[in-house]
């Protein structure tokens, strides 16, 4: 018996500790994955509903609103996450030098947008955007427009303003990520490139990206997840309007239970799509976070 | 320093004072709206006015039961953040403290449920909770319920893995002084642990709070009915009416902003803490 290991007693009560937490999660989580997988066979409207096999799959290779909604979702994926995620390391190096004055003032400023809640900065963005809002307004001021934009209702602008309206969120949180983990980067290092005349683009692709490699890797998979699981915004933005041209996946899930007939398998099925994206993703992620090492 | 780097540093202070302008101007506008008439803020106005208690006397006056909501996001906040420094820190300490190889594995079961999206829960937790509706003993976490919306939160594996994480900082010659001194586990965990980790309490207090404060979409499926709704379900609903009151529901806005935001300016380092998972201290 080595030394760690606990008597006992202290084993029951150390159970004791975590078992309300893991009833929780079993209940909440685990249980509910687990039934969502076999829901996924079942056809039907709402408790009436029969083992269809792979019938709710097949449904999806045809069904032309949940392509739109996967293609959105991806679409918002592989423009957001990569102008974000540049943006937010652009913005921490700045930060990071010693010698910037308000340092934590602008800190402050570009970390404020996480304070508000998704709904709130949805529904201020939507006014800001609309027909005869501001930002029209400004654009018309400035005469780079002579008409309005149609934000709200114009399929290419909707999108746009979603894209705008995540990065404005959430490039102050991914910098955060970024600061931290420059702080830990010795000051030494950066000198001494400066001294051997290092421009400042070089010491932030051959030392500062480096560096933060799995950091970024981290922050890059969470927002992965956060995207393809993106609701809160285009439910109140653009309702996934016009013509579903913003719809999500996850908004097409809470369509199918809530605004049609619920058709419980089909949804699920629907959601299964997401698991596999983010599983997938996730480890391709991780592998290429690992090749360039 | 040479003709070149000074332009990139005043590029820099250019570039980051834009970024900031564009940070803080959705917040200058959401007071500048809250303080004007509609009409005004349509015209684009730019200064405060006047009219922000006729926009409060309004909001409340209106039938959007906007006190209510207030009520409700508080208790449910409130709530939740209590149980789950309890529930989550309880098992994150132990999963730390009382290390063991069986224990490890479920702790690496637990920290999978991180990657299982809401959108796959969302159907079976629907008709879960709807079961609940039908068992007496349950009814208080059944669909429409403040129970139904606290009780999903109160376990989460981010909170699981930040308190084992910090606990890690924990001096554990304090847990073996306590057991020579006769305290009881639980009391070494509520009487010494508790007290001693007060800051890591702090940062996970803010971002419990703030998640649950803000939480959309588990409230706009499990409570339907107009008295149980939170404050973002009340405000989405004001942002889709047709001829939006912008001064009205700027105000609604601002009032639901205002918790998070002095939690931010207080707590500025818990809060960047709680974010990010990590504390020192």
């Amino acid at each position: 018996m080595n030394k760690h290991s606990v008597s006992n007693r202290l084993n029951r009560r150390a159970w004791l500790f975590i078992v309300p937490s893991l009833v929780l999660l079993v209940s909440f989580v685990f249980y509910p994955m687990i039934q969502a997988f076999f829901t996924s066979f079942q056809t039907g409207i709402a408790n009436n509903t029969e083992f269809g096999g792979l019938a709710n799959y097949q449904r999806l290779i045809t069904d032309s609103t949940f392509k739109k909604a996967l293609f959105n979702t991806v679409l918002f994926l592989i423009i957001q996450v990569p102008v974000m995620i540049l943006l937010a390391l652009i913005i921490s190096s700045m930060l990071n030098n010693k010698k910037l004055k308000c340092r934590g003032l602008f800190r402050t400023a570009i970390f404020l947008p996480c304070v508000t809640s998704l709904v709130a900065y949805s529904i201020i963005f939507k006014s800001l955007f609309a027909n005869d809002g501001f930002i029209n307004g400004l654009l018309m001021n400035l005469h780079v427009i002579g008409e309005p934009i149609n934000w709200l209702t114009n399929a290419t602008f909707a999108r746009i303003l979603i894209i705008i309206a995540i990065t404005w969120r959430w490039t102050g949180y991914n910098m955060i990520f970024y600061l931290s983990g420059l702080q830990s980067i010795d000051d030494s290092i950066y000198e001494a490139s400066s001294i051997d005349g290092a421009s400042a683009f070089q010491k932030f692709r051959y030392m500062t990206l480096p560096l933060l490699k799995p950091i970024i890797l981290f922050t890059t998979i969470n927002s992965t997840i956060g995207t393809l699981q993106l609701f809160d915004e285009t439910m109140n933005i653009t309702q996934g309007g016009p013509a579903n041209t913003t719809i999500t996946i996850s908004q097409y899930i809470y369509n199918l239970l809530f605004k049609y007939q619920p058709n419980f398998g089909y949804a699920a099925a629907v959601s299964y799509v997401i698991v596999v994206l983010i599983v997938v993703l996730s480890f391709i992620q991780m592998k290429v976070g690992d090749r360039n090492e | 320093m040479s003709k070149k780097s000074r332009v990139m540093n005043v590029l820099q202070y250019v570039v980051l004072t834009i970024l900031s302008i564009i940070s803080i101007f959705p917040f200058f506008w959401m007071i500048i709206a809250a303080t004007n008439k509609s009409v005004d803020v349509t015209k684009g106005t730019m200064v405060p006015g006047t009219y922000l208690l006729e926009n409060i006397k309004n909001l409340m006056g209106s039938d959007l039961q906007y006190l209510t909501a207030f009520k409700n996001s508080l208790i449910i906040a409130v709530v939740t953040t209590a149980l789950a420094m309890v529930v989550s820190s309880a098992a994150g300490y132990a999963f730390e403290v009382y290390k063991s190889k069986a224990r490890d594995r479920v702790f690496s079961i637990v920290l999978l449920s991180m990657m299982v999206p809401f959108a796959a829960l969302m159907v079976p937790l629907f008709r879960l909770f709807s079961k609940f509706n039908n068992i007496p003993v349950l009814k208080w976490i059944g669909l429409n319920s403040t129970g139904s919306v606290i009780i999903i939160a109160v376990a989460t594996a981010f909170l699981i893995f930040f308190f084992r994480q910090n606990t890690k900082t924990f001096p554990r010659e304090l847990i073996e002084a306590s057991r020579i001194d006769g305290l009881g586990e639980f009391k070494i965990f509520t009487k010494i642990y508790m007290p001693t980790m007060k800051s890591t309490y702090a940062a996970a207090v803010v971002v419990t709070f703030m998640a649950s404060w803000n939480n959309y979409l588990w409230p706009l499926i499990a409570l339907q009915s107009e008295e149980k709704r939170t404050l973002p379900l009340v405000i989405s609903a004001m942002g889709s009416s047709y001829t939006p009151d912008y001064g009205m529901i700027m105000t609604a806005v601002v009032i639901a902003t205002l918790p998070t935001a002095i939690i931010f300016f207080i707590m500025q380092k818990q809060f960047v803490a709680g974010m990010t998972g990590s504390v020192k201290g």
